[in-house]
């Protein structure tokens, strides 16, 4: 059992570390494949050289990115085979589906005209190269959708059925994949790579700014990729909401991970800022945290977007309790008793099989009762103690507030690069200053985007299905010192390759700097 | 449509992505060539004509895991999990492959551009080496047991196991390898006459040809083997597929009766073998042509397609256990439900116009031949 856990822990390790790294070049795709667009779009309508000058420039960045983002995400798909094989059978038959679909669609729209892109330039017509930017980002959105829609869909299951003789889970319902939780989900995660990428160019172009070549490049760049950045943040932002109360209504316990919350009330204040106090326990009474500072009633509106409304805590959803719109206590199924059904469940797909064997088909009528009564509660038959179902509480709640206040933060600085840049007192070349904000809070967005992640996945442990498969059924048989050794190959080739790529990243745009960026009015120093 | 028509039509389907996947591996084997080039000019024109379909075949492979996991999971679920090195092998050299075209002449790449060189020379060699290892399981079979009652096992819920070495059995058993050697010269066969097709530069042309020869001389060699080996072959036949456990029975030579009493398998491994000795000859011996590569690639892709079938037509188990052969799965035990193949199948209508488009892209980028000239003026170049 201990190597057991030591195989979970490893093969959930690996899972992090390659979506991690993945996710750090994906949003900078999404993003700057649409700057890029836009900017190629006022080339190819003003046929001014400066634009074409710039839209070559970030997609080369582009380029030296996607490349990495490839790699990362050839893992990912792969690695529900190799490290999740149980979970690849028991949900296989929907979760196939849109990753098939994703590579059929998406995949080959950005295979196929990301080389135009590179490598179109004089071999076909101004007009098709265009199409050909616009469906690089177009692929690389849809690419998303898919996942994302797959992604949702663990945290939210619906659309199937359980199939006892078979012993999965089975589609019945294809539209029902795109629910409001995969909907919230993808404009989320899409609009945060748009706000990452614009403030990546604000931060680069501040660097050219600072280094004093190619002004008029840099503001150029600096305005096209903040409109693109706040229409982003500003999305991103609106959909967060929408995400909310999607996590309120289907993931409750996440929900109040989020929060640190473990006895909830009515009107229920947001922990602005905050430190849980690492020693609590659902059922002690410890302070629920070492400090903080209140917003009043903010959850409530937050989750249910009421004013009074009742937000449950760890220990009230545990105990199932809740209190509905009308403000009566109700009891929904608590945990213990969820692990209680969740085992006869499990007992019940047992007699099945066995009345299947014996081609019992009265005892298999029975067992089948049973087990679509306690089915939505299987995953809980895995588990001993209630404890085993709580996600980590202080990880959740410190990465929530570090999306929180870094996307405010972004919103407005990217305003005020807007502002400023529109300014024809020229402050932001002058200011040395606002240029250092400007680079040094790049990597912060980089934090804040993966903050949001480790929100969502964190936040949902411990499954890799809601409510019918925790982590501990999910995994392969493999040995625990076979995962810890690609665990470590897979570590050190990413790191590498991420130096790589930052250090490409950093020497072309030192290189091109200094070529003349501003064609009609040079202005190379 | 029922199931039983669904599952025969996914089977083609994938059988159709293995073909063009392994047609795709030209980019494999050119990979292979870089770091024997001549000079920088032929390396450069090498990299560059390659380079350009690198992502159709990375996206080709993505779609062929995919197609997979939708169609026939528990295949997905019990190979990759089992199996896990030979699967993180082939990954690992991919992953090599995806950044080194981009990278390796960008200035500050850390590595410098020989080991980007090595690490396409890697992915290209023991890319096409373990995929071929990988297909030839589907005959030879693999170490693996499969028991869904498992499920409900709380402290040991993993429902297929495999042989405690996962993968490196099927690495290092030489019938395997004999597919997989055989990929490698094929792609790189393939590769000879896919750069004679892009490449307007006479002395690499020449030389191409006669790498051309070799290569396919060694392919042969191994892939005459490997058929014979697949042709004797003891196979399995399910008897009963009723459940989810087959029951099976040996049957000698089961592959070439395949092949044989499914005249339509023999005609199109028939059909794709001509093809790939014609593209050979044209491509060795027809000075002044340079289109054996369409022949060379319909007839690999109708040969990979015709094996596939074989594999998993004629009721053959298309993964054979040899631990426990109740466990091999079949088309119809492992595949996915009705409904989700009739919601895929909707899906696959758009698969003719993702070709008619990579046609065309390739077409249009294409109609200029790539010349040293060209690389000396673009801004964009590997």
């Amino acid at each position: 059992m201990e190597d057991m856990n030591s195989l979970i822990d490893w093969s959930r390790l690996q899972f992090a570390l390659t979506a991690i790294y993945h996710w750090l070049f994906v949003p900078l795709t999404l993003g700057l494949s649409v700057i890029v667009a836009v900017m190629e779009t006022i080339y190819v309508r003003t046929k001014s050289e400066k634009w074409l000058a710039c839209t070559k420039f970030w997609m080369t960045l582009f380029g030296i990115n996607f490349a990495i983002g490839v790699a990362s995400g050839l893992i990912l798909e792969f690695e529900f085979g190799t490290n999740w094989s149980n979970y690849s059978w028991f949900v296989g038959d929907i979760f196939g589906a849109p990753l098939a679909i994703e590579g059929i669609f998406a995949f080959f729209i950005e295979a196929t005209f990301v080389a135009v892109m590179f490598f179109g330039w004089g071999k076909v017509s101004k007009g098709f190269h265009l199409t050909a930017t616009w469906l690089t980002a177009f692929g690389a959105s849809l690419s998303a959708l898919w996942i994302l829609v797959a992604n949702a869909w663990m945290q939210y299951p619906v659309g199937m059925e359980f199939d006892p003789e078979q012993m999965r889970n089975v589609m019945d319902n294809f539209w029902d994949l795109f629910s409001g939780v995969a909907i919230n989900k993808f404009f989320h995660a899409v609009f945060s790579g748009w706000a990452l990428a614009g403030v990546f160019v604000i931060g680069v172009s501040c660097w050219f700014l600072y280094k004093k070549r190619n002004v008029e490049f840099a503001l150029r760049s600096i305005k096209t990729g903040g409109w693109v950045g706040l229409i982003g943040m500003a999305l991103t932002m609106w959909t967060g909401d929408g995400s909310a109360v999607e996590v309120a209504r289907h993931q409750p316990m996440k929900l109040a991970a989020m929060e640190g919350l473990y006895h909830g009330q009515k009107g229920q204040s947001l922990v602005g800022f905050g430190i849980v106090n690492p020693d609590k326990n659902w059922d002690d009474a410890e302070a629920e945290y070492l400090f903080k500072f209140d917003i009043p009633n903010g959850l409530s509106i937050l989750a249910r977007h009421d004013y009074e409304a009742f937000v449950p805590g760890i220990a009230d959803i545990i105990n199932g309790v809740d209190i509905n719109e009308n403000g009566d206590t109700i009891n929904t199924v608590s945990y213990a008793e969820r692990i209680e059904r969740g085992k006869m469940a499990q007992q019940a797909l047992r007699d099945y099989d066995a009345a299947l064997k014996d081609g019992n088909e009265a005892e298999m009528a029975e067992a089948k009762q049973r087990l679509e009564q306690d089915y939505p509660f299987f995953g809980y038959g895995y588990f001993d103690t209630v404890e085993e179902a709580i996600p980590p509480v202080g990880l959740t709640f410190t990465m929530f507030r570090i999306m929180v206040i870094l996307g405010s933060y972004f919103l407005l600085f990217i305003i005020v690069a807007l502002i400023i840049a529109y300014k024809k007192s020229g402050a932001l070349t002058k200011s040395k200053m606002l240029q250092w904000i400007a680079m040094l809070s790049v990597p912060f967005m980089w934090l804040c985007s993966q903050a949001g992640w480790a929100v969502a996945e964190v936040g949902r442990q411990p499954w890799t299905v809601q409510d019918l498969l925790p982590t501990k059924a999910a995994i392969s048989s493999v040995s625990t010192s076979s995962v810890i050794v690609t665990f470590w190959m897979f570590a050190a080739v990413f790191t590498a390759l991420l130096i790589a790529e930052v250090s490409i990243m950093v020497k072309t745009t030192s290189r091109e700097s200094k070529k003349n960026l501003d064609p009609v009015n040079p202005q190379v120093s | 449509m029922t199931l039983e028509y669904l599952q025969n039509y996914w089977w083609v389907i994938v059988s159709v992505l293995g073909g063009i996947l392994v047609f795709l591996l030209f980019v494999q084997g050119g990979q292979t060539m870089l770091l024997g080039a001549a000079n920088e000019k032929e390396k450069l024109l090498i990299v560059n004509s390659i380079g350009r379909k690198w992502e159709l075949t990375f996206t080709t492979l993505v779609l062929f895991g995919g197609a997979l996991f939708a169609s026939f999971p528990l295949f997905y679920s019990t190979s990759f999990g089992g199996a896990y090195w030979l699967w993180i092998c082939i990954l690992f050299s991919f992953i090599l492959q995806a950044v080194s075209y981009e990278y390796r002449d960008k200035p500050g790449n850390v590595f410098g551009r020989k080991t980007y060189d090595t690490f396409l020379f890697i992915n290209g060699s023991v890319g096409c080496l373990l995929l071929g290892v990988a297909v030839a399981m589907f005959f030879f079979g693999a170490e693996f047991s499969v028991d869904r009652q498992l499920l409900t096992d709380v402290r040991q819920p993993v429902i297929s196991h495999w042989a405690h070495t996962h993968g490196f059995e099927a690495i290092f058993n030489w019938q395997n390898l004999l597919l997989g050697v055989a990929v490698l010269f094929l792609a790189r066969t393939l590769a000879c006459m896919y750069m004679i097709n892009n490449i307007d530069n006479d002395e690499l042309v020449a030389k191409l040809r006669a790498k051309c020869l070799t290569n396919a001389g060694i392919f042969l060699v191994f892939f005459l083997w490997f058929m014979a080996m697949l042709w004797t072959a003891t196979g399995q036949v399910v008897v009963d597929a009723s459940t989810t456990q087959l029951v099976v029975e040996e049957e000698d030579f089961k592959y070439f009766h395949n092949m044989t009493r499914g005249w339509w398998i023999g005609m199109t491994f028939l059909i794709g073998v001509i093809l790939v000795l014609f593209s050979i000859y044209r491509a060795c011996f027809v000075k002044g042509s340079r289109n054996a590569v369409w022949f060379g690639g319909i007839g690999t892709a109708l040969t990979v397609i015709s094996l596939f079938w074989a594999a998993g037509f004629m009721d053959t188990p298309f993964y054979p256990s040899i631990i426990d052969p109740s466990s091999s799965l079949s088309i119809r035990n492992a595949s996915s439900s009705e409904f989700t193949l009739v919601a895929m199948t909707y899906v696959s209508i758009g698969v003719p116009f993702v070709l008619a488009y990579i046609a065309y892209v390739w077409r249009k980028m294409d109609s200029k031949k790539l010349t040293i000239s060209e690389l000396e003026e673009t801004s964009h170049k590997y």
